[in-house]
């Protein structure tokens, strides 16, 4: 045996991407598996996500923007042109419309003519963290838990390499979760997903293995990667653990601990941006160290993520990341590096003990899915934000570029005409929707018809989803059409945003009882309470930011009016002027800031309530502050802005100026 | 200091109040929650001419009160689709508690009330308690006021089990409580004769089935015991605001109150008689029980301020002067 034959395999190398359109998004992955990528992540648009069309009212402003745009087969089939679906392993980072992407994607395997039963990739199918984290749910939790059920049920018989659904433990952590957290949220998602597939009797008792063995996990690696590597090495114990006793399966490779992940883009800074390079490869050792607790596909986000959208050329420096790793170094020489040490068995033990406890305690409130009803999951990742953010205020937590060392000297880096990101073709969102319609236009309407009837009396009736789901996009149904059949069915959901826990406590710090100060003095000399409207417009569900000021002007001492994600312009601007509010604060991180501040704008000219300021927060790149600022926003605030006090007084300070007003210091 | 941000004269404002400007509306619920000398005085204007126009006459106002979690917001926003669906159209104050250290407040119900946005017919304002009037915010009733001359229904949401429901059944037409299936307290609470007892009481997540029922029949028994005034006998309701049962039948037992209560200068006294109890209340929370002994003792000062035609800002005021004064004269 040579030397290099002892090697282990590589994991799988994907870079999550998609954008503008699907040709433009197939010639990216079509470069980049040129570039020795072995694997496909596709990114889906927003409206994509939350069962839109492109050229829906919600969809303003979003198209292509997050990822490709799939508004029906004609999409998906340019999507994968010239890529052979049986030589490609494709995962699909989908959610609420996980079966109609699923659906459109074995029909294009038919286009090709590839025996669907061959495919191998992985839906992400996992809507129970879409209430927790990321928001593009659409559904409540029990039709949700059916559809996911159903997608699982569906393939571990017809396509029996498919990883049906990804539990996702990467967005709690992004919403602030501990490693403990972590463990414990993603394992009791597992469970009810499991009982749920169990209970729907759609799966022969002596199959049941097989489901469980097809169950994989997406997971987050954050910088305390010596931890991190411990927090998968106890995923690996639970699962093995949970899998034979509470499901009886006796083969123990399906009891393996089968895991993707993306590291974590909550630590990434906009400060310094160059830092990230070398926070990205720590995170990556956390999941590559351990071969007894390795990924099986790994996607690296780039360095410029905190700043706007990475261009090829990043997505390829993090690409080469893991090139470099697997194949210069001699990682995957060797067995597991820390089978027996000590210190690292404590340390698992330690987060099995903690995520122990806290299943129980989901389990006492009757499972994931009630403790995510009740809002207990939603306001225990929100506290344990919160804690984060007030240890970065305080300096407790070091974050070197940001909170210190923050003197750089000028990066090249971001220079340049592009200041370092890409920037999405404008003209996509027009296409695309004119495309819609022609492709509309020329299909065939009875055919359309009949397959969303058949639809429409599975979601009544109880059938798998997925045949006729899959008879829907051969009949050329579109996303929009399919989702809201499923809306008519089982209606829509809004989550709670958890934000109402407890006061930090009586003894603020200085400078908070001084901001305390300030909202109630100006409060007094206004003759009502300050009142601060914060907005989520769009379908972007990434909520820390909303949540986190939320918390902060309430503690401030500010009356706070949030309803959630996913609102429309029309909504804000009207419940800014029924609740009186003095300040209307928005937060957008899907890029699409510029129309929907256009939007919001608008609507408060048409009701006649232009005289409320308009604030706004989010991944905004500098020449679209300067944008939004010279079309009368008040401020624009970026992830570079982590002093949350001084947030405060800033909005204090543009109240009192609309008032005419001096400013306090 | 800051003028009042006020475009149109009281007058005008009340015009617009009475056409269901969402604008106007909106200006006037800001110039109630105004507390500076200077706008209380508008606002003084602004009411009296608002009363004086009695258009309020016609319409509904319904308390709705139950512990945490009961599902009172979404029961509100059922309640809200029918309503609309019957062309009412519709006011609500929300009241969500206050934070006792820095006054800050979360005001969330609009999440679980949301409704179709381009709809001029519903009108959602949240207040905070503002750690005062028995958990009751203090602009409760002024703003009641300004929703009651706009729309066919409002609706006032607080939470709460044992003293605020009290509070809130002394100001408006109807009180509902929503009780949680499984939770005796509101049980125990009508047993013991602490819970004032509403109008109307209901069950909400009647599909969580026999838990549900059980809590149903416990209020239907402890009910028994407790009182019932001549021409209403209280009904006890099971609905589901997620599965949407029983909806119809909670807003028919709704209008049924609403019309025994009659109209014009029957209705008229009634509401007096709300806003007598809002002036007592806040010159109680002011002054203590001494106050009121001062001012000749409850029942005297509520039958005096049933028979004045003054704003209830003046009338409130007024008293207030009394009080401060100093020595032992009695009104």
């Amino acid at each position: 045996m040579s030397e290099t034959a002892k090697r282990d395999r590589p994991w799988l190398m994907r870079t999550y991407s998609g954008h503008s359109s699907a040709r433009a998004s197939n010639e990216l992955y079509r470069m980049n598996l040129s570039k020795g990528q072995t694997g496909l992540s596709v990114a889906f648009d927003l409206p994509t996500q939350t069962g839109y069309d492109s050229d829906h009212p919600l969809a303003r402003g979003e198209v292509g923007k997050v990822g490709v745009p799939i508004d029906h087969i004609g999409d998906m089939e340019a999507l994968f042109d010239k890529i052979p679906l049986d030589q490609m392993n494709t995962s699909m980072t989908i959610n609420a419309t996980a079966p109609w992407l699923l659906a459109l994607y074995v029909a294009v395997a038919e286009r090709q003519g590839v025996d669907p039963s061959q495919l191998q990739g992985t839906t992400q199918n996992d809507v129970l963290k879409e209430y927790l984290s990321r928001g593009t749910y659409i559904y409540p939790p029990g039709p949700s838990v059916r559809l996911t059920t159903d997608l699982i049920t569906y393939t571990v018989e017809n396509i029996p390499k498919w990883n049906p659904t990804n539990i996702c433990s990467y967005h709690l952590q992004e919403a602030g979760a501990t490693p403990t957290q972590e463990l414990a949220y993603a394992l009791s998602t597992a469970t009810a997903i499991l009982d749920a597939v169990r209970d729907s009797g759609q799966v022969p008792a002596d199959r049941f293995a097989a489901v469980v063995g097809r169950i994989s996990f997406f997971v987050n690696a954050g910088i305390r990667f010596v931890e991190e590597t411990c927090k998968l090495r106890a995923f690996g114990a639970m699962w093995n653990k949970l899998a034979e006793e509470r499901y009886g399966v006796s083969d123990e490779k399906q009891r393996r601990f089968r895991y993707g992940v993306q590291v974590n883009s909550l630590g990434l800074t906009e400060s310094q941006p160059e830092n990230n390079v070398q926070r990205i490869v720590l995170e990556m050792l956390a999941v590559t160290l351990s071969k007894n607790a390795r990924a099986r596909a790994i996607q690296l986000p780039a360095w410029n993520e905190a700043l706007g959208l990475p261009r090829p050329w990043d997505q390829q420096w993090a690409l080469r990341m893991q090139q470099v790793l697997a194949l210069e170094t001699d990682l995957l020489e060797y067995g597991d590096l820390f089978d027996g040490s000590p210190v690292v068995e404590a340390k698992v033990q330690e987060l099995i003990e903690g995520a122990e406890a806290e299943i129980a305690r989901v389990a006492e409130q009757g499972g994931m899915v009630q403790a995510i009803e009740s809002g207990y999951v939603k306001r225990e990742l929100v506290k344990s934000h919160t804690r984060r953010m007030r240890d970065i205020e305080s300096g407790e937590l070091k974050i070197v570029g940001v909170n210190c060392f923050t003197q750089t000297a000028e990066s090249p880096l971001t220079g340049g005409s592009d200041s370092g990101i890409m920037k999405v073709d404008v003209q996509a969102e027009r296409e695309q929707i004119a495309a819609l319609k022609d492709f509309r236009a020329r299909r065939d309407q009875s055919g359309v018809d009949a397959a969303l009837e058949n639809l429409r009396k599975a979601a009544a009736n109880g059938d798998n989803i997925m045949p006729c789901s899959i008879a829907c996009a051969r009949a050329g149904v579109t996303t929009g059409e399919w989702s809201e059949v499923l809306r008519e069915a089982f209606g829509e959901y809004r989550a709670p945003t958890g934000i109402d826990i407890a006061m930090a406590g009586q003894t603020g710090s200085a400078a908070m009882d001084e901001v305390r100060e300030k909202v109630r003095r100006t409060g007094e000399e206004l003759g009502r309470p300050l009142r601060l409207l914060i907005g989520k417009p769009g379908l972007d569900g990434h909520s820390n930011g909303a949540e986190q000021i939320a918390v902060k002007g309430r503690d401030a001492g500010f009356e706070i009016v949030y309803e959630g994600i996913r609102l429309t312009p029309s909504h804000i601007a009207r419940a800014a002027q029924e609740e009186g509010a003095h300040l209307i604060g928005l937060s957008v991180l899907s890029g699409s800031h510029l129309e929907l501040v256009e939007d919001i704008q608008s609507e408060l000219k048409k009701i006649g309530a232009t005289d409320v300021p308009l604030i706004i927060g989010g991944i905004i790149p500098e020449d679209d502050a300067q944008q939004l600022l010279s079309h009368g926003v008040q401020a624009v605030f970026t992830p570079k802005d982590v002093d949350m006090n001084v947030i405060m007084t800033d909005m204090v300070n543009i109240i009192r100026r609309n008032n005419g007003l001096e400013e306090l210091a | 200091m800051e003028q009042p941000a006020l475009t149109l004269s009281h007058a005008q404002l009340a015009d617009a109040v009475q056409r269901g400007e969402r604008a106007a509306l909106a200006q006037a619920l800001n110039l109630l929650d105004d507390r500076r000398p200077q706008s209380r005085a508008i606002a003084a204007a602004f009411l009296r001419k608002l009363q004086n126009d009695q258009s309020s006459i016609r319409s509904h106002l319904i308390g709705m009160t139950g512990p945490p979690g009961a599902g009172k917001s979404t029961l509100t926003a059922a309640l809200i689709d029918l309503w609309r669906q019957r062309n009412l159209r519709v006011g609500v104050l929300a009241v969500d508690p206050s934070s006792p250290i820095s006054g800050g407040a979360l005001l969330g119900d609009r999440l679980r009330m949301k409704t179709s946005a381009d709809d001029d017919g519903v009108f959602i304002r949240s207040l905070a308690c503002r750690g005062e009037f028995g958990g009751l915010s203090a602009e409760v009733w002024p703003m009641s006021l300004v929703m009651l001359a706009a729309f066919d229904v409002v609706m006032i949401e607080t939470v709460g089990v044992g003293q605020r429901e009290i509070d809130i059944s002394r100001m408006c037409d109807t009180t509902c409580f929503v009780a949680q299936p499984g939770s005796g307290d509101s049980v125990q609470f009508l047993k013991a004769g602490i819970l004032e007892v509403p109008h109307i009481l209901v069950v909400n997540k009647e599909d969580m089935g026999a838990v549900a029922r059980r809590t149903l029949s416990e209020l239907g028994t402890a009910l028994g015991r407790a009182h019932s005034d001549g021409n209403w006998e209280v009904p006890v309701l099971s609905a589901s605001a997620t599965a949407g049962t029983g909806i119809e039948e909670l807003a028919d037992a709704l209008s049924r109150h609403r019309k025994i209560l009659g109209a014009g200068d029957q209705l008229q006294a009634h509401r007096q008689g709300y806003q007598a109890q809002w002036i007592l209340k806040r010159l109680q929370d002011e002054f203590g029980s001494h106050g009121i002994a001062r001012l000749g003792g409850e029942s005297a000062l509520l039958q005096q301020l049933t028979e004045q035609s003054l704003s209830l800002f003046e009338q409130h005021e007024t008293l207030r002067q009394i009080l401060l004064q100093p020595g032992d004269q009695h009104a």
